[in-house]
């Protein structure tokens, strides 16, 4: 299916899911799929920097907390549409993460991973310690209890959210078929051969931190209305960082897919743990799956689907 | 007289206090085959890779096709039309054999032609590409699944997507059979007959002499000849480095 016709498919089928959770007639659902969505954006947004150019970030908590943060700076200043500090909050991680790729990308593999961990805690005690945002208190953020069109405000950050996670998965899956995609995977490769090639690597690299951690920071921004209380303990929670990992590694980093199919099976288990069983188990449970994925299908879900349709053709 | 189109003037390059170059100097005119020998670790890698823009030279120029290049990262050369293959393949393993050559046909034909390459143009490139080093029936495979040879095909039909001017071919035939060798040896002179320049750097003399115009010798990071082959290996101090006193 072409660019320009995937976006829009993808948007009807968004409003039919949504449509579908109206007619549950119960805004938990919207409550716990706000979280699943949220996780599709980082998963795929981690996904466009560690799958296609193969560099590991363990720090998408920061560039979340950040997109989160900025709509708290923004809500005492002067406060925003949903959409507005999405946008905002896109430039500042997406400026961040140009400044990290600029510092960090001549080093490689694992020294790349440390370094985004320490991005995290820099950025973390900052904000501890910055007493306009609440500092280590936390701040309390006061949201309107209805809206206009949808009535429930979950309804409308539910909707706000399925809107982003659309956009991240198209553009993740133009990308993957783009020049660019083609100059991602030569970099995950073999830069040096992607080089020689005529790949311009740092820039590229310097788009894919920039991209990924925009979405990133626009999939913070709603939290501080969702969550309405914010600290930066639970801003920076390291289960950010594990789920954009692990949901990607988990449904397939090779494709578009993977993230996406990784992020609701993974996501959609966690908000039942959480509700039949208890939240603490939710690490417990990617860590388990990790591990028995790694085992039993390094390359994903994706990956095992892949493997079995081919097997069943050759 | 037109210039040269690789004009390399005391070039120098070391690591540490290794000197792995020094005051190389080294004219390849356009349309040569030039062969560039020398025994393991006498610099030849090395003054490839500073040649293509891998390392940074420390001192001495490079030109190329008339215009400096030195400090130039190492994918303006390519899009200048320098290609490399590299002396242990590296292919990109996670794309088929023409994902492998889409990459440099979307990346450097922009940078000389004008306009990128339609889809369809791409498309036509890669099949007459993998036409001339014979892999037409491996398009949709892995790079894990070919031979050696076939690695090696790959690895000169990835340098010539980017349509180059010169080709540094580093090692092409090492490990391959005789008749794989004549295999490589025959592709590297269609191309030489279509006007591309050749930069030839091999182990295996019998290749060397045989497809080289002039060879130029690197012995310890110096330059220690340059001539027609014939000359060459009649020259002492070639016959004391590769035979001992």
């Amino acid at each position: 299916m072409s660019n320009r016709l995937f976006l829009p498919a993808a948007l009807a089928f968004g409003l039919i899911l949504f449509g579908a959770c109206r007619a549950v007639h119960n805004d938990y659902v919207f409550f716990a799929g706000y979280v699943v969505l949220q996780y599709v954006v980082l998963a795929t947004a981690w996904n466009l920097l560690g799958g296609y150019t193969g560099y590991v970030n363990f720090g998408t908590a920061a560039f979340f907390a950040l997109g989160a943060y900025s709509t708290v700076v923004l809500h005492k200043l002067f406060p925003l549409p949903i959409p507005a500090l999405m946008l905002v909050g896109g430039l500042v991680s997406g400026i961040v993460g140009l400044g990290m790729g600029y510092l960090t990308l001549r080093l490689r593999g694992v020294f790349f991973s440390i370094a985004t961990l320490a991005l995290a805690v820099v950025a973390q005690t900052l904000i501890t310690n910055w007493d306009f945002v609440g500092g280590s208190r936390g701040v309390y953020i006061v949201r309107p209890n209805e809206t206009p069109i949808l009535g429930s405000y979950v309804q409308y950050l539910f909707l706000a959210m399925l809107v982003l996670a659309v956009i991240a998965v198209a553009t993740a899956r133009a990308i993957e078929r783009s020049r660019l995609g083609y100059g991602f995977a030569a970099i995950r490769d073999d830069e040096l051969a992607a080089e020689a090639s005529g790949v311009p690597t740092l820039r590229l690299k310097l788009v894919a931190t920039t991209l990924s951690g925009a979405f990133m920071g626009m999939a913070g921004a709603p939290l501080p209305y969702y969550v309405t209380y914010l600290d930066p303990a639970s801003g920076f929670s390291l289960a950010y960082a594990v789920n954009a990992i692990a949901m990607p590694l988990i449904g397939g980093t090779a494709n578009w897919v993977g993230p996406l199919v990784g992020a609701v099976f993974l996501g959609t288990a966690q908000q039942i743990a959480t509700v039949t069983i208890e939240s603490a188990l939710n690490l417990l449970i990617v860590g388990l799956l990790l591990v028995g994925f790694v085992i039993v299908a390094p390359n994903g879900i994706v990956g095992l689907v892949h493997g079995r349709a081919r097997g069943r053709s050759s | 007289m037109a210039p040269p189109l690789l004009q390399v003037a005391d070039l120098g390059k070391r690591f540490g206090g290794f000197v792995a170059l020094e005051a190389i100097n080294l004219t390849v005119e356009a349309g040569e085959r030039v062969g560039l020998i020398g025994p393991n670790g006498s610099g030849k890698s090395t003054l490839v890779n500073c040649l293509c823009g891998a390392l940074a030279n420390d001192s001495g120029t490079v030109h190329f096709d008339g215009r400096a290049v030195d400090g130039m990262a190492a994918h303006r050369r390519t899009r200048l039309g320098m290609a490399r293959s590299f002396q242990l393949p590296r292919p990109f393993a996670g794309l088929t054999v023409a994902g492998n050559l889409r990459v440099p046909l979307l990346y450097t034909a922009a940078h000389r032609g004008g306009a990128r390459l339609s889809a369809v143009a791409i498309e036509v490139r890669c099949a007459e590409l993998l036409q001339l080093v014979g892999l037409e029936d491996k398009a949709g495979r892995r790079p894990g699944d070919l031979t050696q040879v076939e690695m090696r095909k790959l690895e000169l039909a990835r340098a010539m997507a980017a349509t180059p001017k010169l080709l540094i071919a580093d090692e092409a035939m090492a490990g391959l059979s005789h008749v794989e060798v004549d295999d490589i040896l025959a592709l590297l002179l269609r191309l030489n007959d279509q006007g591309i320049t050749i930069i030839l750097i091999e182990h295996i003399m019998r290749a060397v002499m045989g497809f080289s115009e002039r060879l130029v010798v690197l012995v310890a990071g110096r330059k220690i000849a340059d001539g027609t082959p014939q000359e060459v290996i009649r020259h002492p101090e070639v016959e004391r480095a590769y035979l001992g006193e």
